[in-house]
């Protein structure tokens, strides 16, 4: 198989074996790149020079005989929601693309900390807002899997290019599904950790109580060591907890005997495809077979999450998009006479209409005369639905269900503001409730991958892992890699 | 017609903290432009807020200092508003939660004491500031914008409705300030910008039980304007009132040079500020331990302080306020008490030729280079008898300008009062000599003269003479 | 409840956003869409919930009154449209023609 196919754990033992080196790797990354980037589009930004400097230094220190970290050495994708210093962050939005961070966010510096390899920054819906990557105002990004379909969203070319051999591992944000749906149609691993496990700080804030960020990569043994590298408390970050994270590698062991397994049917109704749901009861069934127990549970509020997530998510975003005004950074409009005009100008301008629509909602239901009718409404809701997790969580150690509702869409094929936005209706409950959530491939439909849905309670990542990789080591799906346009839609 | 006055005040106080209210950014005055800023406080996309401790501190000190109910459950908001100099295009502020509630402060008006209630008290962050191209704003073809002081820690302190004219406005905001001296959370600096207040003025007429409708008028940057902007806003309502018009709920601009208050007329954009909680920051609780804390570390409040000073050390009532006006003057006049027992020529001293000096010279008490134990030591040789009043003048500029302590100058000059009965004697008997005329004068009646022999007297001595003694002297010489 | 274009409009201000008049129809079109979509909320009786708006408990997160470094001046302004005086440059700030 080729390197560039290869998960990253596999890859740092090659380099500690000196099979290969830093350079070496890079260069097998830069040159896939190459090869598939103009079929693909994953990237909005490559960082081909100083990708190779940091390997260099990997290198060296390997030369001197020096321990290195576990990602170490190893080319990865940077979803352009977060700012690397001296890097261009446009989070794919016309406002932001001249806009070159001054500070590093917090997960860039630990990661770099691990000595790890930035390759890019990833393409992805304009600010996150979206669940096809399509929002994105530089470019469409292909599903590795099907050409002609999109690679899902928001963090669709951190997805992308994992699926595509481009880079070894990446990392992604989640506000209301933007890890995992992606993960589910790349066929790839995606983990959204439990909210406040991994600091926001320096991840542009698309909505500050849902935002979560969390690894895209090959296999679940690489998701651990992301997250491994990633997470802690943060000094920066009010809302990031304040203990020590666990070594989460320790959760791969494949033993799930006696897990309880809650299988919610809120999640198997309507809109639900035929295959997708085929194929994930028929990983329920292999999970039982591994010796989990399963059990029957109900999450009566979630036909409402969506609902829900349309108040709070915009609503929160009007105030963290406001910010964008054209005075101190990115895109002014030209030719302004007055400040209003430059403001109304470089916003409208500015961003594309996706996010005018989130801002324009979120303006909406908090202004005089709605907030009660629609923001607090939504913040009660938002406590019942947490209060269903709650409730399971006490008969059920996870929960299994579908990641999206189908497989990896036709690009273009959706018009429809709403209809797009049911596509999050089996991961926005999860960021509603902050809880733990893992996408991860349990086989195909009409050669698209399905992705299954692994939730945990609060803080217990170990237990979605542990799962995850039992399923994996035993289904063996992740070992497939995307055929580039050998599969239409 | 006569109305009545009703004013409340919103009063913006910056905190004295080393740094700003959400992140690590130097909070202190001045500074070349945005030289005290990061990622948190120009508004950097992902940057994020975290809680000053002291901001939170300072604030519940101030609750507490004006008699407020700290609350124990508490949240931050986001008030949404676009202005070039608010980098985020939201302040954090608390509305729906403010940390104090309930307060009040008590003012002294026409010898009475009056209580002004404190409605809330919330925490909020500063906006940064616009140095526009030309004169004013509407003159300016652009603008340029410095971020040092966007998030400078503020607490808002509002008042109830309960002042009745421009005096109490005045005399409200000197108590506020004095107290926020004492407690030491800000400078109070009115013309940097570190205390400054809004009023809401209405008028009603007398018989009226309901409030008038009322104008906000902002820029009030000194105590003066405070008195002259509620003074002009009640005169200009009450003319729009007898013409038979009706006042319109506006925010008005006072315009000290000018002294009218202006329209801001911006109106036809409603302000709806969206207010919610902000996400980016969680709820912290003021255990009752903590606040108990923090009340140990309340200092003396001026209307203690004044009690000491009319009760055990008997000053007047209006001595006792001019002393504990300001915390430099009342500590400068404690210090002092240290080594006097005479607290009345401490007052004289400090309300009289200090403050005339510091005037002249537009110092504040801070600004004073005697210390205050030569001004004692100065006082307790006047007592003494060893320094006369009048060159007790000559030995307070001697100290202003070399700092020498009291004796030592007395000693250098020579400048010891001469109190010996012999010494004065002769130099007695040489001015009757010298001045057979007077003499006559005074001993045919005429009690002018006698005046006029003691200035003999101090002149041959050069001022040193005990004037008590001369004329005691004089009369037995006389009669 | 239907939100009109004038309604529409309205937000647009307060949000500093023009939506040009071809696309308003569809903008209020799906507008209403979406909130109509959001009115499900309205079933549920949620009279005595409490509302959330953040998931996880927390204690006090304040940090001590410590100074840190901040950004150079030149720093600061590396990303600014317009920069005059050490200062971020912007239009005239009333409303207006300027020259």
């Amino acid at each position: 198989m080729a390197l560039y196919n290869l998960p990253a754990h596999e890859l740092g033992n090659k380099l500690r074996k000196k099979e290969v080196s830093s350079v070496e790797l890079t260069r097998g990354f830069l040159n896939r790149i190459a090869e598939v980037e103009p079929e693909i589009g994953a990237f909005v930004t490559l960082c081909g020079e100083t990708a190779l400097e940091s390997a260099a230094l990997v290198d060296a220190k390997i030369g001197r005989g020096e321990p290195i970290a576990p990602l170490a050495g190893i080319a990865g994708a940077i979803k352009d929601i977060l700012c690397i210093k001296g890097v261009k962050t446009t989070c794919s939005s016309h406002i932001l693309d001249n806009f070159i961070a001054p500070y590093d966010a917090t997960v860039i510096a630990k990661l770099k900390q691990n000595d790890a390899v930035f390759i890019g920054k990833a393409n992805m819906d304009e600010f996150a807002m979206g669940s096809t990557t399509e929002t994105s105002y530089f470019k469409k990004t292909k599903n590795p899997w099907a050409l002609d379909c999109t690679p899902g969203g928001s963090s669709g070319g951190s997805a992308a290019s994992v699926a595509a051999g481009e880079a070894a591992w990446s990392l992604g944000s989640d506000t209301g599904g933007s890890i995992r749906q992606p993960a589910s149609f790349t066929g790839t691993v995606g983990l959204k950790p439990t909210y406040g496990r991994v600091s926001r700080y320096g991840c542009v804030a698309f909505a500050s109580s849902l935002d979560q960020v969390g690894p895209i990569t090959r296999d679940v043994t690489d998701c651990a060591l992301v997250l491994n590298a990633i997470s802690g408390h943060c000094e920066h970050d009010s809302t990031s907890y304040n203990l020590a994270a666990p070594d989460f590698t320790k959760a791969l062991t494949p033993d799930i005997k006696g897990m309880k397994i809650g299988v919610p049917k809120e999640y198997f109704g309507a809109g639900l495809d035929k295959m997708v749901e085929e194929k994930v009861r028929g990983a329920i069934k292999h999970l039982s077979g591994l010796g989990a127990e399963i059990v029957d549970v109900s999450l009566p509020h979630t036909e409402y999450a969506v609902a829900t997530y349309y108040i709070i998510a915009p609503a929160e975003a009007s105030a963290n998009l406001a910010r964008f005004d054209g005075v101190k950074y990115g895109y002014r409009a030209p030719g302004c006479r007055n400040l209003i005009e430059m403001t109304v100008k470089t916003r409208t301008q500015g961003f594309g209409n996706e996010v005018k629509r989130r801002i324009m909602l979120g303006t909406y239901v908090l202004s005089s005369g709605y907030y009660d009718a629609y923001y607090n409404k939504a913040m009660k809701v938002r406590t019942l639905i947490i209060e269903d997790f709650k409730k399971v969580f006490g008969k059920v150690d996870i929960l299994a269900c579908p990641t999206a509702p189908t497989t990896a869409l036709p690009l273009g094929s959706m018009l429809d503001p709403l209809s797009i936005y049911m596509l999050d209706v089996y991961t926005i409950p999860v960021n509603m409730a902050g809880l733990p959530g893992i996408s991860l491939p349990c086989g195909f439909s009409g050669g698209k991958p399905v992705g299954l849905q692994l939730i945990g309670r609060a803080l217990d990542e170990m237990s979605v892992l542990r799962a995850a990789y039992t399923y994996e080591q035993s289904a063996g799906f992740h070992k497939t890699a995307a055929p580039l346009g050998g599969v239409s839609a | 017609m006569k109305y009545e006055t009703i004013i409340g005040l919103e009063t913006h106080v910056e905190l004295k903290t080393a740094t700003k209210c959400f992140c690590s950014c130097p909070a202190e005055f001045g500074g070349e432009p945005n030289t005290h800023t990061c990622p948190t406080c120009t508004g950097m996309p992902g940057a994020l807020p975290v809680l000053n401790k002291k901001v939170v501190e300072f604030a519940i000190k101030t609750g507490l200092a004006l008699n407020c109910e700290i609350q124990r459950y508490n949240r931050f908001d986001r008030k949404n508003y676009f202005y070039p100099d608010l980098p985020k295009g939201y302040q954090i502020s608390q509305l729906f939660l403010p940390i104090c509630r309930g307060g009040y402060v008590d003012i002294e008006t026409d010898g009475a004491t009056k209580r002004i209630g404190i409605t809330r008290i919330h925490i909020e962050e500063d906006a940064g500031k616009l140095i526009h191209s030309g004169a004013s704003i509407s003159d300016s073809d652009f603008s340029v914008v410095d971020y040092n002081r966007s998030s400078v820690p503020l607490i808002e302190i509002v008042s109830e409705p309960d002042l009745r004219s421009p005096q109490e406005a005045r005399i409200f905001m000197e108590k506020l300030r004095s107290i926020l001296e004492y407690i030491g959370v800000s400078d109070c600096k009115m013309q940097e910008g570190s205390l400054r207040c809004d009023a809401n003025v209405s008028i009603r007429p007398p018989e009226q039980k309901e409030f008038g409708v009322r104008s906000e008028i902002k820029n009030l940057n000194s105590f003066r304007s405070v008195q002259r902007g509620i003074e002009y806003e009640q005169i200009r309502q009450a003319a729009v009132l007898d013409e038979g018009g009706k006042v319109i709920q506006e925010t008005r601009t006072w315009d000290e040079e000018k002294g009218v208050t202006h329209s801001m007329r911006s109106k036809e954009e409603a302000h709806d500020y969206r207010y919610f909680p902000d996400p980016d920051l969680v709820p912290f609780v003021a255990e009752p331990e903590w606040v108990a804390k923090i009340a140990e570390t309340l200092p003396e409040l001026p209307d203690a302080r004044k009690e000491r000073l009319t009760g055990r050390l008997g000053l007047s009532a209006y001595d006792a306020s001019g002393v504990i006006a300001r915390l430099a003057t009342a500590d400068y006049f404690d210090e002092a008490m240290k080594h006097t027992g005479d607290a009345k020529a401490v007052a004289n001293w400090i309300l009289g030729d200090i403050s005339a000096w510091l005037n002249s010279n537009n110092l504040e008490m801070r600004d004073f280079p005697v210390a205050a134990g030569n001004i004692s030591a100065m006082i307790n040789l006047i007592n003494k008898g060893v320094l006369s009043s009048k060159l007790a003048k000559t030995v307070f500029e001697e100290m202003l300008k070399s700092g020498k302590a009291p004796a030592e100058i007395v000693r250098e000059k020579g400048l010891e009062q001469i109190s010996d009965a012999g010494a004065l004697a002769l130099a007695v008997e040489k001015i009757i000599k010298d001045n057979p005329k007077s003499a006559e004068d005074y001993k045919a009646g005429k009690d002018r003269a006698l005046g006029f022999l003691v200035g003999q007297v101090m002149k041959e001595t050069r001022g040193r003479a005990n004037p008590e003694m001369i004329n005691k002297l004089l009369r037995e010489k006389l009669s | 409840m239907k939100v009109s274009a004038q309604e529409v409009q309205y937000i647009a201000k307060l949000a500093r956003l023009e939506i040009p008049e071809e696309d308003l129809a569809l903008f209020v079109r799906q507008f209403n869409d979406i909130l109509g979509y959001a009115g499900m909320l309205g079933k549920l009786d949620t009279e005595k919930v409490e509302p959330t708006a953040q998931v996880l408990p927390y204690g006090n997160v304040m940090r001590e009154d410590a100074a840190g470094t901040p950004l150079t001046q030149e720093e600061a302004l590396s990303n600014a449209p317009a920069q005059k005086d050490g200062g971020y440059l912007v239009a005239r700030v009333m409303e207006g023609g300027g020259v």
